[in-house]
């Protein structure tokens, strides 16, 4: 049994060796992580998996949230369908060697879009598919309004994420003094915040309204101050060097936003076969060849929007569940940030 | 007897032929009330259980949520739970996420598959306890119910579909890591045991010494990452070896190690003159090995093994943290869901008691095979 246990993922292992070597050239879309993946039938996709309203399994094993939703787009465009992904959970630690190392294809998993990671990782971001920054909710009966009169505050972070960094940067700009609790587990934060161990918790100010939204009843006894002091972009990452993934990464996001922008969406979306719009056209490739020359079919918008729904409504089914207001992730006709570039 | 001076030891005999009333009292007053000072220490301690014991009893049965109501898109109202907290414990939460936490992402129509492991296991490691079982044909069982078991989670046969090992998760990762680690460490650590013992070969003998005392210099942790993180970057492009297997590697790798220091005191605590006489029969080093030495170095150490065996099937839950999702992980998972944070005492009950179900078991079978093997000794 023991020689039957090594042998078997041994062999496995061969075969898989033997295999890869092939197809990777021969089908040439000039894209190695493309033709990866449509050779494989199923797109690799990094994940946390237990965050709420970005990736988290329900009590089916089904992966919910915009970063799941963003799987299931890229898997439409690059395949046709949307349940084609496989979701690879990764930890903040082993995420970026996950993606460098081709373990997946994409990494979604809430990473905050900044130089030093970009510039020092192979890895770049393909686009931004939630603005965050950091917040902080506090007991409305500590009668804090405001970050700033939180000097000598004792707050909770969870370690390992860039919280820290930004209050620490904010406290010291501003000449207050802070105490940092760092705790690991969500459900230990939870407690020591609720018990009054710490004055605030800190953290994405997204995380913190869905936190709020969990406490039920009792959700009006806190505060979400008005200040978000640092600027907190996520994203989806892909490796550098393979440029016209890169593009499809792009891409698939503005489909949806464009797709809100025209009032299409997955319920209306086949009732716009028979526009004149040339842009809704080309968008839904009933006219050009936008989509051949991204190396996917030119029906690939029509799907991402079919199956998994614009940028509205993957807000809508995501985010909104949780209570966080859509504020600078709107469209930019409606006081957002979102603004795709035209799609022709 | 109340009325009777005489000491409680000449008393004995007789009282343990009474009633059993009268043997309970005797018992009460011998063990729990003998003397002033421990009757004060047991009236304060029964307090504090029976307090304590009823706080919990209330908690965890008389004002616990036992379900919720779903709304009209089956979504899980926690409403009530959020009114209990505190109070009485939100069992529902358990019954919401116990095929997530016991199985993780196995898809949810197939987690018969699973299931089906988890009790091939259970079955295996009961008949092995057994010494009525032991005979060469249970390593046959072993060999086909580990093949079946292979072959029920991965599937792709007979209308099977195929479920790739990156999506198991749970009780069946954490039984699979333990037992494949524990199966393959094993022959791993009796090797370098034996090794480190050898005279005759000196690079032998290096290199098991360099082998035990690099894992056993670096945390599991490390092992982990290096198998995880480190090691994909050493590959080339697009060949990627199953991430499981890898951990699984490093644990065989780790508790070899350590079950390898084991089983060499016990090698060091057989009197030599065991292995002396083995020679003086003419038998080879194996022969010797096998039939006089191991089986007697084996048996003094079985406390350690067993401990070791422990603290190794409770390290699996290491494994969160290069993404793989065991039992601990998915627990974990399953309380991050908004409408259910905040109910993790009660999960983590649920853990702590399937970890102790194994350990417990594991512990009392140890405990039943030294009274077996001690049998040559008694006297």
């Amino acid at each position: 049994m023991q020689t039957a246990r090594v042998l078997l993922p041994l062999m496995s292992m061969v075969l898989g060796l033997l295999a890869l070597g092939a197809p990777a050239r021969a089908a040439g879309s000039g894209s190695a992580t493309l033709d990866a993946v449509q050779a494989r039938g199923q797109l690799l996709c990094g994940v946390a998996g237990d965050t709420a309203g970005f990736s988290i399994a329900d009590s089916q094993g089904v992966m919910h949230g915009i970063d799941a939703d963003g799987c299931r787009a890229l898997a439409a465009a690059t395949l046709g369908d949307a349940a084609k992904v496989k979701f690879v959970p990764v930890t903040a630690q082993s995420r970026f060697t996950a993606l460098q190392s081709g373990e997946v294809d994409v990494l979604i998993d809430e990473t905050t879009w900044t130089l030093g990671r970009e510039a020092s990782l192979g890895l770049l971001f393909g686009v931004v598919n939630f603005y965050d920054g950091t917040g902080f909710l506090v007991k409305k009966s500590s009668g804090v309004t405001a970050a700033k009169q939180m000097d000598g505050a004792t707050i909770c972070v969870l370690p390992g994420t860039s919280t820290e960094l930004a209050i620490a940067d904010y406290f010291r700009l501003n000449n207050m003094k802070f105490t940092p609790i760092e705790i690991q587990d969500i459900q230990q934060i939870r407690g020591a915040f609720l018990s009054g161990r710490c004055d605030a918790y800190s953290t994405d100010a997204s995380a913190l309204a869905a936190f709020r939204f969990t406490l039920g009843d009792r959700a009006g006894d806190y505060l979400l101050l008005p200040d978000i002091i640092s600027k907190e972009p996520l994203g989806p990452m892909v490796r550098k060097g393979d440029d016209k993934w890169f593009d499809i990464v792009r891409w698939t996001s503005y489909a949806q936003i464009t797709a809100e922008e025209a009032g299409i969406t997955s319920a209306n979306i086949d009732s716009f076969a028979s526009t004149n719009d040339p842009n809704i056209r080309r968008l839904l490739g009933l006219e050009g060849d936008l989509g051949k020359a991204m190396g996917l079919d030119n029906r690939w918008a029509y799907n991402v929007v079919k199956q998994v729904g614009n940028t509205g409504e993957v807000w809508a089914r995501d985010i909104t569940p949780l209570g966080v207001p859509r504020g600078i992730n709107n469209l930019w006709t409606k006081g957002g940030l979102l603004y795709a570039p035209p799609m022709r | 007897m109340s009325a009777s001076h005489s000491s409680s030891v000449e008393r004995a005999p007789t009282l343990a032929l009474g009633a059993p009333l009268s043997r309970a009292a005797f018992w009460l007053r011998s063990r729990l009330f003998a003397t002033p000072v421990s009757a004060v220490v047991s009236l304060a301690l029964l307090y504090l259980l029976l307090r304590w014991g009823w706080d919990f009893f209330g908690w965890a049965v008389l004002h616990a949520i036992w379900q919720v109501p779903h709304d009209a898109a089956g979504l899980p109202q926690t409403g009530v739970c959020r009114a209990a907290e505190g109070v009485g414990a939100c069992w529902a939460v358990v019954a919401e996420k116990y095929r997530f936490i016991l199985f993780g992402f196995y898809p949810y129509a197939q987690q018969w598959r699973p299931a089906i492991c988890v009790l091939l296991f259970i079955g295996l490691y009961a008949a092995s306890a057994q010494q009525r079982f032991w005979r060469r044909e249970l390593a046959l069982i072993w060999a086909v119910a580990l093949v079946l078991i292979g072959a029920l989670m991965w599937g792709g046969f007979a209308g099977l579909p195929l479920v790739a090992d990156d999506q198991w998760g749970g009780l069946p990762i954490t039984l699979i890591l333990a037992t494949f680690g524990l199966a393959g460490a094993f022959p791993l650590a009796v090797l370098a045991a034996l090794g480190r013992r050898s005279r005759g070969m000196p690079a032998v003998r290096m290199l098991c010494v360099c082998y035990i005392e690099l894992i056993r210099g670096v945390p599991l942790i490390s092992l982990l990452f290096m198998a995880s993180v480190m090691f994909p970057l050493f590959l080339p492009a697009g060949v990627d070896i199953d991430k499981l297997l890898r951990a699984q590697i490093a644990f065989v790798l780790f508790a070899g190690a350590y079950l390898a220091e084991v089983v060499r005191a016990g090698l060091q605590a057989l009197p030599k003159g065991q292995s002396e006489a083995a020679d003086a029969l003419g038998l080879g080093y194996w022969q010797k090995t096998m039939l006089i030495v191991l089986p007697q170095a084996l048996r003094q150490v079985i406390p350690m093994l067993v401990n070791t065996f422990i603290g190794f099937f409770k390290d699996t839950s290491l494994v969160l943290i290069i993404g793989i999702f065991d039992l601990t992980t998915t627990g974990r998972t399953a309380i991050d869901e908004p409408a259910w944070q905040g109910f993790g005492n009660e999960i983590y009950l649920l853990l702590a008691a399937i970890y102790f179900t194994f350990c417990f078991a594991m512990s009392r079978t140890s405990a039943r095979l030294e009274h077996l093997f001690s049998r040559g000794q008694r006297r």
